[in-house]
């Protein structure tokens, strides 16, 4: 703080200080702060609260995991979100090695905006491509069924396409720290282990990935957040079936009226994101400014 | 002694560039061999044709009297170490040393006394679990070596190892490559822009310049008797006074300069008339006239001390600029800065070779 206002006086930091401080407390801290309150109240008449009825209580979390169904959908955002990460991951990591050491740099710039340009469009209208795509008459069957692959069209509005969407709808985000980690490798190192006998899946598991660990964390903590936090892709492209916990807490919201219930679910999913984002950095021993990098 | 590694009229193009032209060149088994030239003329792609990263687009290459041509890297029998060492940083040192072993499918114990066996042999015994930062420079150089030896390859490939390192651990490491080089018998290609590392440490060392091969020979014979005009400019320092050809007899030539009629030895192919050029090593340069030398007249320019001699910088009548080395013990009578002076060189010190 005292190098704050040696750097830009008093004035100015102090200007400086008062916005950062506004941002975090007010933007940040308070409506957590207010989340935690509404989710520890009971649901109540306008006229009862403040009444004696009116005291903090655990039951919206208990409600969760006594509920069968919510439970069940929960539970099931968990491993799907998890899927979601490790499929973007399996289809991004070729793409980016070949991105950050094979491909030439014209290549390099055509691949990347060609990555690029589908994303300055809203991702709720990207989806909306892939439920068209994906739809019972739509191109995808058509194709696959004239092609002879499948004998009836497919009905992937489920947890296919939901992945499907995801996957697409992430895939940047999974790209850009794997290529970024990838292309400060020493080349000379890849050549070292193939010159020293390793096959391709042995210098891939021994030396390109320990060296990307950090962008493939960075990589899988977004992704994971993203998926577990995601609306559209499963509002649009799933199925009764397949739905998803956000769905549930939007619900909870502005259908069924219930927002301290709906604060309860939203906590719930912010702990377990962040649990999530503690455990991958343990797993792959990074620190959290690696990360933010 | 069989012949380690052979190449065949090895050609290498990159789109128009050609990077080798027609190479042919028989390195024995257990040689030091180095292949010398400045930056850009082929050396390092001759070293990366033979680990197997690129395949030649003319003529083939033969390790251990195999043809090479679809053999990958990973199935050579030669080993590389590279410019930047390329060690790998997140393994300790004992696994990279290992690394080999174990893509080899070699049991973790094994691996690991064998890569105790060959810390002793880099003298770095006990330096197993570090992690490569925290090694040294030369340690680091040492490692790169005990790595690529683990796999017991039959040729070594170093690609200028020590240009990282400075002068003294370069000097050290030379004697240190030259003797593990003599206890393993493993054949070394040794790629350098140095001469003097060249020099110090090959059996015969292969000048490149521009993709072609300029001579192969010992240090000695490359240092005395340099096949062409460019062999003779890179290495070492040389003094050059170009003329026309007036006799050729007994292997001696007369050549008309500047600076006055000289006498050398002479190279291939000279014939009366033709345009060529005298080399003089500046050591070979003396300050005494000698009755049957070369003799010329310079005004002394500027006196060098470099330690064991001190080069003098003269410039000749003619507008020349030679330079003569003077030993240590002379030094008292060289001349200072203006004044004239009478140099001389012997017949049999300088040589003669056709106008490249």
């Amino acid at each position: 703080m005292h190098s704050l206002f040696q750097r830009f006086g008093v004035g100015l930091g102090s200007v400086i200080l008062i916005c950062v401080a506004t941002w975090l407390l007010g933007m940040v801290l308070a409506p957590n702060l207010m989340m935690l309150d509404f989710s520890l109240r009971p649901n109540l008449m306008p006229a009862q609260i403040g009444g004696p009825d009116d005291r903090y209580t655990l039951v919206n979390f208990t409600a969760l995991f006594s509920d069968p169904v919510h439970r069940g959908i929960f539970l099931k955002t968990i491993w799907a979100s998890a899927l979601v990460m490790a499929t973007t991951f399996v289809v991004t990591y070729p793409m980016a090695y070949w991105l950050a050491k094979v491909a030439r740099r014209k290549a390099v710039a055509f691949v990347t905006v060609a990555l690029i340009i589908p994303f300055w469009i809203n991702e709720v209208l990207r989806t909306l491509a892939w439920y068209i795509l994906l739809a019972f008459n739509g191109p995808l069957n058509v194709v696959l069924t004239s092609l002879g692959v499948i004998d009836a069209p497919v009905r992937w509005f489920s947890d296919i396409g939901v992945l499907a969407g995801m996957v697409y709808a992430y895939i940047l985000f999974m790209l850009f720290p794997v290529y970024n980690s990838i292309s400060t490798l020493d080349s000379a190192q890849v050549e070292a282990a193939r010159n020293l006998g390793a096959s391709t899946l042995q210098i891939h598991r021994r030396i390109v990935i320990p060296h990307a660990k950090a962008g493939i964390a960075t990589g899988c903590v977004f992704t994971f957040m993203l998926a577990a936090g995601s609306y559209v892709a499963p509002a649009l492209l799933g199925a009764p079936g397949s739905r998803w916990f956000t769905e549930i807490i939007y619900n909870w919201f502005f259908e069924g009226g219930n927002w301290n219930r709906g604060a309860a679910y939203a906590l719930v999913l912010l702990a377990l994101c962040m649990a999530f984002v503690m455990a991958a950095l343990r797993i792959f021993r990074v620190n959290l400014a690696d990360v933010a990098k | 002694m069989s012949r380690s590694v052979e190449l065949i009229d090895v050609e290498m193009t990159f789109g128009k560039a050609r990077a080798v032209e027609k190479l042919s060149v028989a390195i024995e088994g257990g040689e030091f061999f180095s292949i010398l030239g400045p930056s850009g003329c082929g050396k390092t792609t001759i070293l990366r044709l033979i680990a197997g990263f690129m395949q030649p687009t003319g003529g083939r290459i033969l390790i251990g009297g195999r043809d090479m041509v679809g053999i990958g890297a990973d199935q050579r029998p030669t080993s590389m170490i590279f410019q930047s060492l390329a060690l790998f940083p997140l393994m300790p040192v004992w696994e990279n040393i290992a690394f080999g072993l174990e893509v080899r499918g070699v049991r973790k114990a094994d691996r690991r006394k064998r890569a105790e066996e060959l810390l002793e042999l880099i003298a770095l015994p006990g330096y197993g679990d570090r992690m490569v930062h925290e090694l040294s420079g030369g340690q680091k150089q040492r490692v790169a070596i005990a790595r690529a030896l683990a796999v017991e390859p039959q040729v070594l490939l170093l690609d200028e190892p020590l240009s990282a390192l400075d002068l003294k651990l370069r000097q050290h490491m030379r004697a240190e490559l030259r003797s593990l080089q003599k206890r393993t018998g493993v054949t070394f290609i040794y790629i350098t822009h140095d001469q003097s590392e060249a020099l110090a440490m090959s059996d015969r060392v292969a000048v490149m310049s521009a993709g072609v091969l300029q001579q192969v020979a010992p240090p000695l014979e490359l240092y005395s008797n340099p096949a062409t005009p460019f062999v003779a400019r890179f290495v070492g320092e040389t003094n050059e006074f170009p003329g026309r050809v007036e006799r050729v007899a007994d292997g001696m030539a007369a050549i008309e300069t500047a600076h006055g009629l000289f006498t050398g030895r002479s190279g291939a192919n000279l014939k009366v008339g033709d345009q060529a050029i005298v080399y003089v090593r500046p050591e070979a340069i003396s300050l005494a006239a000698g009755a049957d030398a070369n003799g010329l007249h310079a005004v002394a320019e500027q006196l060098e001390f470099e330690g064991a001699t001190a080069m003098l910088h003269a410039k000749t009548d003619g507008g020349y600029r030679l330079s003569a080395a003077l030993p240590h013990h002379r030094l008292a009578e060289a001349p200072t800065a203006g004044t004239n002076v009478r140099l001389s060189f012997a017949a049999s010190q300088a040589l003669v070779l056709a106008h490249a």
